[in-house]
């Protein structure tokens, strides 16, 4: 890797031994007035994050990552939109700020990277320009000290010939680069905590390793505190320390990353790493789709969220909802479910699976006509009760 | 000029889609031109999917669209079983266009909002004149089953009502119901998550067995392509990198490009230790002013001299995997230069 460019004239805050967490999110609900009724699209979500760590957060198209995110930021609409918890912020309550006061903290404290470079830079002004903007808003930099500090972060970016570059517009730009620009524009004022939605899923593999490496190594010597959102549990894999799945606005799995991927709890985080294709499994492998869809947040189904799609439902998850509690054998793992895998009825259901598939594959062996298999007869993952057609 | 040569294709009748030293320029103002395909050759036999990897701006697309004749190549063949379509005009290329389908990326926006799904899905019979009003009603439905969407609901309901996933099967169900022979499917799943991903990768291999298509395959994601693909081939700034099936070409790559795109994938295992030495460092070179020789030595940790001054012809590494490099990662055996020309 490439020699670390420290940036001259920023402040690089250190953490102080005792202080109070960086992050400390309590009960958050957000719920949208929609056309159809309220909408809950975050349902009493807490959590916490120290400096210097990466906390990824994963699941579905809906399930409500970008929402949390903003309820965080204090990015939501005004209209039509009710909050309510505590998001407390190095000791300090922050969510009854009003707009000036928000304004001092995004940038300076806080800063969000977008998932669609082209919307998060102004598409008619110099890049160099954008970072230098916030400098001198939140820094009160002198012009001349504000640009220098403008082209270190280009540089630190790894964007080549970063004078040149200083008077580019976002379009003579490649995707690569634009991202890259984003995030020089967020690291501008070394924020402590950075909040990545979705910052690779519009770019390459190449491309997209090369901005979560600019990442780490800006968290290594920023000591900054990461929320990264994605759907890809490849990604958070080899990038975070914590991780938590969201499903129908509420976290249902957390846990340290290496634990998570040992010991997996909840049906919904089994489903959802079977459903990724493998390197390793050969082409043409079949892949072991989740039936049916997320609910619909205005008329959620009665209790355990994932009950109409999983694959070990009892009688009682279609009553009860079953809430985030910490595993016994170890309590930095939570999850809310049950019958979590490894349980006598997930074990159970697992093995009137494997024999109804013995049994229902067997007579074609002698029977030929060669049909596909249906994702029942072949997924790793016992299918879900019902395979509709939706998605 | 990097990656060229013919060395890997097929005899001709072996194959269904034959594409030899296809090119694309587009002007790009004040006499200059961007190279987006230069000198691209592969082969697909019938029934056999092709993956198509690469960067953004590649040439996937490109690639795609020409074999589609949208536009036309600047030079080179595609041949569909045995006619080459660069060389038909009128009326006989517009007959061969049923024969010819693609899906694209954008599955909401690639279908027409203001029509109904039933009426999306039977546009093609009415523009290629195929079957009766009755005929087609049939056709419809039995293809909207196929693809796993109520032909009842499709009948009242346009596109924007449908989510995503189900955009993505109407997309399908619309490309084959003309029983296309070859279906080009342009980063199919690319826009959605990885549960809607797996759904749409396992209907369009339903969907091949059951009315004997085959697919081009472009997507930038390897995992995605090495489950879909018979082959894969590997494009680098509008050139042929290697191509090979996928079990070889991921657990043994020949070209340094292809070892750093397989470098990059992020696995879902916390215990696999990122490979970031091989991680590629710098930007795309522009496709106006491409490099001299090998188009991946301003990048290629492996360059030497002889890579800017000669470009790299296709050689056979072992069974179905080439590769154009002058170093490669894998022993190639020597083809007789004069075959490769
Ligand atoms: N302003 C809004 N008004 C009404 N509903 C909204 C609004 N913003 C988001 N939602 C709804 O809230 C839910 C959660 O959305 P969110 O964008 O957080 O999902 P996500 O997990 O980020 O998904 P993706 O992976 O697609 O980005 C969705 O059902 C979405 O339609
Ligand atoms: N109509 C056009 N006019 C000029 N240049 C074009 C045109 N279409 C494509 N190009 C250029 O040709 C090159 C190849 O583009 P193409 O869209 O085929 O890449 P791709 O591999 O499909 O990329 P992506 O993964 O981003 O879809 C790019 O440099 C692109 O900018
Ligand atoms: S087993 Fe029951 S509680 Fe657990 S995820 Fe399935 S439906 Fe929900
Ligand atoms: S070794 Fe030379 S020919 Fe091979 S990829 Fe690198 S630059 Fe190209
Ligand atoms: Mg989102
Ligand atoms: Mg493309």
């Amino acid at each position: 890797m490439s020699v670390q460019t420290p940036i001259s004239g920023l402040p690089t805050p250190s953490g102080t031994p005792g202080a109070p967490k960086l992050l400390e999110v309590r009960d958050i609900v957000t719920r949208f007035t929609t056309d159809r009724g309220s909408l809950t699209a975050v349902n009493g979500v807490s959590l916490s994050l120290e400096r210097g760590r990466t906390l990824g957060v994963v699941g579905e198209s809906g399930s409500g990552k970008s929402v949390l995110s903003r309820s965080i930021m204090g990015l939501l609409p005004r209209s039509n939109t009710e909050r309510s918890g505590q998001v407390i912020f190095e000791g300090k309550e922050i969510s009854g700020l009003n707009d000036s006061e928000y304004r001092e903290l995004w940038g300076d404290e806080m800063a969000m990277i977008f998932q669609d470079p082209m919307t998060a830079l102004n598409p008619v002004m110099k890049v160099g320009l954008q970072i230098t903007e916030s400098l001198r808003f939140h820094l009160n930099m002198s012009k001349s000290d504000a640009k220098d500090t403008a082209v270190a972060l280009l540089k630190a970016v790894k964007i080549p010939e970063p004078e040149k570059r200083f008077s580019s517009y976002p379009h003579e730009m490649s995707g690569g680069m634009r991202q890259r620009v984003v995030i020089a524009v967020a690291l501008a004022c070394g924020p402590k905590l950075l909040f990545a939605d979705e910052p690779t899923t519009a770019l390459d593999v190449t491309v997209q390793a090369q901005i979560l490496d600019l990442l780490a190594e800006q968290q290594r010597e920023r000591y900054m505190g990461i929320i990264l959102v994605t759907h890809d549990l490849g990604v958070v894999a080899g990038r975070a320390d914590e991780i938590a799945v969201m499903y129908a606005g509420q976290i249902v799995e957390q846990a340290p990353t290496a634990l998570l991927f040992s010991e997996m709890k909840m049906p919904y985080t089994e489903a959802l790493m079977a459903a990724i294709p493998k390197l390793t499994d050969a082409s043409h492998t079949r892949l072991a789709a989740i039936g049916g869809r997320p609910p619909d947040l205005v008329n959620p189904p009665k209790g355990c969220a994932f009950s109409p799609r999983c694959p070990y439902v009892q009688p009682r998850c279609h009553e009860e909802s079953p809430t985030l509690t910490p595993s016994p054998t170890a309590p930095e793992h939570l999850f809310a479910c049950f019958y979590p895998i490894g349980s006598p009825e997930t074990e159970e259901v697992r093995l009137r699976i494997a024999a109804q598939r013995l049994m229902a594959t067997a007579p074609e062996f002698v029977a030929a006509p060669a049909k596909t298999p249906t994702p029942a007869e072949q997924s790793p993952v016992p299918a879900p009760p019902e395979q509709t057609e939706g998605m | 000029m990097a990656g060229s040569g013919t060395a890997h294709l097929r005899q001709p009748s072996e194959t269904l889609l034959r594409i030899q030293n296809l090119v694309v320029d587009f002007p790009a103002g004040r006499g200059k031109k961007v190279s987006a395909v230069s000198n691209v050759s592969f082969d697909i036999a019938s029934g056999e999917t092709l993956g198509l990897v690469g960067e953004s701006g590649c040439g996937k697309s490109t690639t795609g669209k020409a074999i589609m004749q949208l536009p036309r190549p600047t030079r080179g063949e595609v041949t569909l079983d045995g006619t080459d379509l660069c060389s038909l005009r009128g009326e006989q290329l517009r007959n061969t266009r049923p024969r010819l389908q693609m899906i694209f990326q954008d599955p909401i926006s690639s279908l027409n909002p203001r029509r109904t799904v039933m009426q999306i899905v039977e546009e093609p019979l009415n523009i290629w004149k195929i079957g009766t009003p009755e005929e087609r009603r049939l056709k419809v439905n039995e293809v909207l089953s196929a693809v796993g969407i109520d032909p009842e609901a499709a009948a009242e309901r346009k596109p924007h009502e449908f989510s995503g996933g189900q955009c993505q099967r109407i997309s399908i169900a619309r490309a084959v119901i003309t029983e296309p022979s070859v279906i080009i499917c342009d980063e199919p799943v690319s826009a959605l998550d990885v549960s809607v991903q797996a759904q749409i990768l396992n209907l369009l291999e339903d969907m091949k067995a059951r009315y004997g298509l085959t697919l081009v395959f472009i997507a930038h994601d390897l995992a995605v392509v090495k489950n879909i693909s018979d082959r894969v081939a590997v494009m680098y700034l509008g050139k042929m990198c290697e191509i090979g099936n996928p079990d070889a070409l991921y657990s043994a790559p020949a070209h340094p490009y292809t070892r750093a795109l397989l470098a990059a994938i992020p696995l879902p295992d916390p215990n696999a230790s990122l490979d970031t030495e091989h991680h590629l460092e710098g930007d795309l070179p522009s496709p106006i002013s491409p490099p001299s020789g090998c188009r991946f030595r301003t990048r290629c940790p492996l360059a030497q001299d002889i890579c800017a001054q000669v470009e790299p012809q296709m050689q056979h590494v072992t069974g179905d995997q080439y590769v154009a490099c002058h170093f490669p990662l894998q022993a190639v055996s020597e083809v007789p230069v004069a075959l490769t020309q």
